[in-house]
């Protein structure tokens, strides 16, 4: 056990891509908590998916112990946390565990959107922040420029801003010596009743579901019984341990200590993250304030491509759900797609994400409905009903009015494009708050509504500003809108999967898009098929599909039956995957490429 | 009585050069022990004569690969045992696939002794850059000879022709079939070039090295094809094939209206009624192993199954719609025993006749021109 005076706490928050893990490399490998040897770039980012795309997604702890210049060795206990918006949840409890932050900015690129959100995320947890300039090892790199950005655009004093490079390894030991300077040691009561804070959890194959822990007063101990105080729940403690990265048990976990416990917890679901662990033979009398549960703000509906995947579906989802608290499902069937999952989500990111891990760890082939978000409808009979699917919106008649959620959205953008970003959100019924300059760049609040930041918004802002925008949001509240359910029919029968929700003002051009891509992506069939897309009763853009010109083998083989024969089977496997509107058979394959692409 | 006829076919894997679209059962060899592999083939000939001993054969291919790279001898060896095992008919026809080269010309006589009385020559093309592209070892005049040494020497001929290639033009082709049509015997088969897997043409087609022409320029050659052919006295009575009356390929009919026919040599496909149940067989297709098998064993089938009823109706319905006289439901009905109404998706027939892509008048079902066109998706759907 590590007395409080020697031990730091700290989270390292960025925007996406400033170098938190390469630079959380840097600090383990300087206090020798990995073999050279065993060096690998952004070793906290073990997912497969993260190596892959050089993000990371969960927030990961490791302890470390590093010999100051006063001679002293001290514990430091280090969070890398995620720098994409949708996991500004992981953020925020990786704060909450810690004294202070480690704020790094890209000194070629400046303060960007989740820089700033991420900045106040540990303002607001009282955190004590070391400003760090990286990458200045890159001729880009403006180190002066970027400190008066901080201080201008965040509003840090940015005098004491350490400059580093996480790749070379310049200015990481006065990071390390800062740390210990600049942090507060963190407080507690060793003899006090057992309070910890329930940081995270996930499940490991090897050791079932792991319990992160900061451990405010008290002592965790190997074959503790242990309560949790939200959920009641009680459990025998099997291991305790820390990483160093790599996993290691220790006897106990004191006062401002960071670490894992197994208790033989079942499922995540059963360590509710934000929740007080404490000793169920001497209570405490209070539980920590807890996190606000992340609620999933993007719905789709995912269904396998082969139907007969359906169960592995399901199992998959449930195994996924083990490991990510944040991410929900219920069964939902489609007669354009089958029977298939309502999904939610933090955001596009985090939809990405799952859907990827679901092709990729699970071998799963999937279609993803449209993103849409969670509506209010007030009822007729004055009730009020949450609508989850645009497919279960009620009869037009039934409906009084229809609420929406909206966001403030904060982005940052060189001037050079913010003509351009300013239209994006004017187009997509933004309302603007504030506009600000600072150096070469604007800042822009917007009040948006939610909805049309999922139809693709992410992907325009990056290509309007040639990938130089950043942007950051927080949901709102709802408000009430003029919405319409646009329906797409297909032969005169709506294909569900197609239908969404929009403002009036977008109707039409919604549904004149989607008409003219589905007119590219279903084949030509035996008769002509009418395209329709359609408010209620009201057809507001159309197209017809001519019948296929021609669709023959010009060669008989012979007597060679088996050739002809293995079309056919090839045609009935087909068959399989079509969806049946009126007398003609739709590829499946139509509405998934449908689906696939965004609008333009 | 079987009411589709029957047949032989001989197939003879070799050619001079392998041409790039082509994905039949053909090699190159360089040499080759023809003793045995006329042996072999009689040998084969045995195996399934002797299986269906007294039939009355109507007609008799020599396919390939290039059958005119055959010896004579093999041929007449072949056409001289016949009568060993079947009755041979009096209009039997016996027709032997050529290539239009000079060499192969000059063998059309010794053909002819031997007893082929039909010839298929493979043109492919009257211009030399498409051969070229088509990887052809002739030119359009050797083409051109060969099709009067067929004419002098057979009393029947027929000749292939390829089209719709990258960028050819409806002007082309036109002009093409005109001369063909001047040229012709009583039968002429046309294809489009289809790309199949496997072939250099494929891997090229895929990686945009051609195009082939658009759906809609296709199916406007065909069109065009069909009106030339009809008013040259040479209709279409199948999807790529075209005869004057009464001249129609007897062994394609046997193939497309379910009659029985034996297959020999590598590769070979075949269907027999044997004691009431319709079989299907199928030799080594590698001509090594073909050829040892069948030293071995006396034959080289790698497969013989029996045809379950079901299936036997579904490939009938897909073989018969490609002609133009379609499916006679009194023959299906009597090769079946399952009425044709019940083999066919009858929501599917209602709908495509409104669509006036078939006819069905309870005694045949027939696809018409447009439904010929779109035989495939139709076929699916009727058997869906
Ligand atoms: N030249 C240079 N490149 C760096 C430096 N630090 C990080 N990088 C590179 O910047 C990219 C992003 O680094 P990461 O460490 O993954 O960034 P991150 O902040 O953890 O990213 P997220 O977890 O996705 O938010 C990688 O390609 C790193 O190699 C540096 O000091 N100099
Ligand atoms: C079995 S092949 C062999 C005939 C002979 N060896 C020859 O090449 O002339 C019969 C005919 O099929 C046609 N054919 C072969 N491959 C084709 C393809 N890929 N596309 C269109 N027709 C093809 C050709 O017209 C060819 O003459
Ligand atoms: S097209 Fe004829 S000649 Fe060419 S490889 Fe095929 S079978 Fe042989
Ligand atoms: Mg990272």
């Amino acid at each position: 056990m590590t007395d409080l005076s020697h031990i730091r706490n700290f989270a390292i928050i960025a925007h996406i891509d400033h170098g938190k893990s390469t630079l959380a490399d840097r600090l383990i490998q300087e206090c020798g908590g990995v073999e050279q040897r065993e060096l690998k770039e952004q070793m906290l980012d073990t997912m497969d998916i993260e190596r892959e795309r050089g993000i990371t997604i969960k927030a990961q702890t490791v302890r470390l112990n590093y010999t100051a210049s006063d001679g002293e060795t001290y514990q430091l206990n280090l969070m890398d946390t995620p720098g994409h918006v949708d996991f500004t949840y992981e953020v925020s409890r990786s704060l909450a565990a810690c004294e202070g932050s480690l704020l790094i900015v890209d000194s070629s690129q400046g303060v960007e959107a989740q820089t700033l959100a991420n900045a106040y995320l540990a303002i607001d947890s009282d955190h004590e922040i070391i400003s760090v300039l990286n990458k200045i090892d890159l001729p880009a790199a403006e180190p002066d420029r970027v400190r008066q950005e901080i201080e201008d655009v965040v509003g840090l004093d940015a005098a004491d801003a350490i400059a580093v490079s996480a790749k070379t390894g310049e200015g990481v030991t006065e990071v390390l010596d800062a740390l210990v300077e600049r942090l507060p040691a963190p407080q507690g009561d060793r003899v006090a009743p057992l309070k910890a804070m329930l940081v995270d959890s996930w499940y490991d194959s090897y050791l079932g579901v792991i319990v992160l822990v900061r451990v405010r007063d008290g002592v965790l101990k190997k074959g503790m019984k242990i309560r949790m105080m939200g959920t009641g729940a009680t459990h025998q403690v099997d291991v305790v341990g820390v990483f160093t990265p790599k996993r290691q048990d220790v006897p106990e976990l004191g006062p401002g200590e960071v670490g894992f416990i197994t208790a033989s917890i079942k499922t995540v679901a059963d360590a509710q993250v934000g929740d007080t662990l404490t000793d169920e033979r001497n209570l405490a009398e209070e539980a920590l304030p807890g996190f606000k549960p992340s609620i999933p703000v993007v719905f789709c509906g995912l269904f396998p491509i082969d139907a007969a995947d359906y169960e592995d579906l399901r199992e998959s989802l449930a195994k996924l759900r083990l490991n990510d608290g944040s991410f929900h499902y219920e069964p939902e069937t489609s007669a354009a797609l089958g029977f298939g999952f309502r999904c939610g989500f933090l955001g596009l990111l985090h939809l990405e994400i799952v859907q990827e891990r679901l092709s990729r760890e699970f071998d799963l082939d999937l279609i993803t409905t449209a993103p849409s978000v969670i509506y209010r409808i007030h009822q007729t009979d004055s009730k009020t009903v949450e609508l989850h699917n645009p497919a279960d919106m009620p009869d037009v008649v039934k409906i009084d009015s229809i609420e929406e959620p909206w966001i403030l959205a904060t982005i940052l953008v060189p001037d050079e494009h913010l003509g351009a970003i300013l239209k994006l959100c004017e187009d997509r019924r933004g309302i603007q708050q504030e506009l600000t300059y600072a150096g070469g760049r604007a800042m822009l609040v917007y009040k948006l509504p939610l909805n049309e930041v999922v139809f693709d918004f992410y992907d325009r802002l990056k290509s309007v500003s040639r990938g130089y925008a950043s942007f950051d949001y927080q949901v709102l509240g709802y408000e009430e809108g003029e919405l319409v359910k646009l329906s797409i029919l297909v032969n005169a029968e709506p294909v569900d999967a197609l239908s969404m929700i929009v403002h009036r003002s977008q109707a039409e051009h919604r549904g004149r898009a989607i008409c003219t891509r589905l007119k590219d992506l279903i084949p030509r069939q035996l008769f002509k098929i009418p395209l329709q897309a359609a408010i209620g009763g009201k057809i507001i853009a159309r197209e017809t599909i001519s019948a296929m010109r021609k669709d023959v083998t010009a060669k008989c083989y012979g007597g060679d039956i088996s050739r002809k024969r293995k079309l056919l089977e090839k045609q009935k496997e087909g068959k399989k995957r079509m969806r049946q509107f009126g007398a003609v058979e739709i590829p499946q394959t139509a509405f998934i490429e449908a689906l696939r692409i965004g609008d333009d | 009585m079987i009411q589709g006829g029957f047949g032989l076919y001989v197939h003879w894997p070799f050619c001079l050069s392998k041409c790039p679209y082509c994905d039949f059962n053909s090699h190159v060899a360089d040499e080759l022990d023809q003793a045995r592999w006329r042996r072999n083939l009689l040998a084969e000939l045995d195996h399934y004569g002797s299986k269906t001993k007294g039939r009355m054969l109507d007609s008799v291919f020599f396919g390939g690969g290039t059958p005119s790279l055959m010896p004579p001898g093999t041929v007449a060896a072949l056409l001289n045992a016949l009568g060993d095992y079947w009755q041979v008919s009096d209009a039997v026809e016996i027709t032997l696939e050529a290539n239009p080269t000079s060499v192969e010309a000059q063998k059309f006589a010794d053909f002819r002794a031997a007893g082929v009385n039909r010839v298929s020559v493979g043109v492919q093309s009257l211009s030399d850059d498409a051969l070229r592209f088509l990887g052809r070892g002739h030119s359009a005049r050797e083409a051109r000879q060969a099709i009067s040494v067929a004419e002098k020497s057979f009393d029947r001929f027929s000749f292939d022709l390829i089209y719709a290639l990258p960028e050819q033009s409806m002007g082309d082709w036109v002009g093409q079939l005109d001369d063909a049509l001047a040229m012709a015997g009583d039968h002429l088969s046309l294809y489009q070039l289809t790309i199949e897997k496997g072939t250099p043409f494929y891997s090229e087609h895929r990686d945009g090295r051609f195009a082939l022409p658009r759906d809609d320029v296709a199916a406007d050659m065909y069109e065009k094809t069909a009106e030339m052919t009809s008013k040259s006295g040479l209709p279409a009575y199948e999807v790529s094939n075209h005869a004057q009356k009464g001249s129609e390929c007897r062994h394609n009919l046997i193939y497309w209206q379910g009659g029985d026919y034996v297959g020999i040599g590598p590769g070979a496909h075949g269907r027999l009624t044997l004691d009431g149940e319709t079989v299907r067989t199928e030799q080594i297709p590698g001509p090594a192993n073909w050829l040892s098998a069948v030293s071995k064993n006396g034959h080289a089938t790698r497969f013989s199954a029996v045809v379950l009823k079901p299936e036997q109706c579904e490939e009938l319905i897909m073989t018969g719609l490609r002609l133009t006289g379609g499916i006679e439901a009194a023959r299906f009905e009597a090769q079946t025993g399952v009425p044709l109404a019940d083999g066919v998706n009858r929501n599917q027939v209602t709908a495509l006749q409104q669509a006036n892509l078939i006819t069905w008048d309870e005694t045949r079902l027939a696809a018409t021109p447009a439904g010929i066109l779109r035989l495939n998706a139709l076929i699916s759907a009727i058997l869906s």
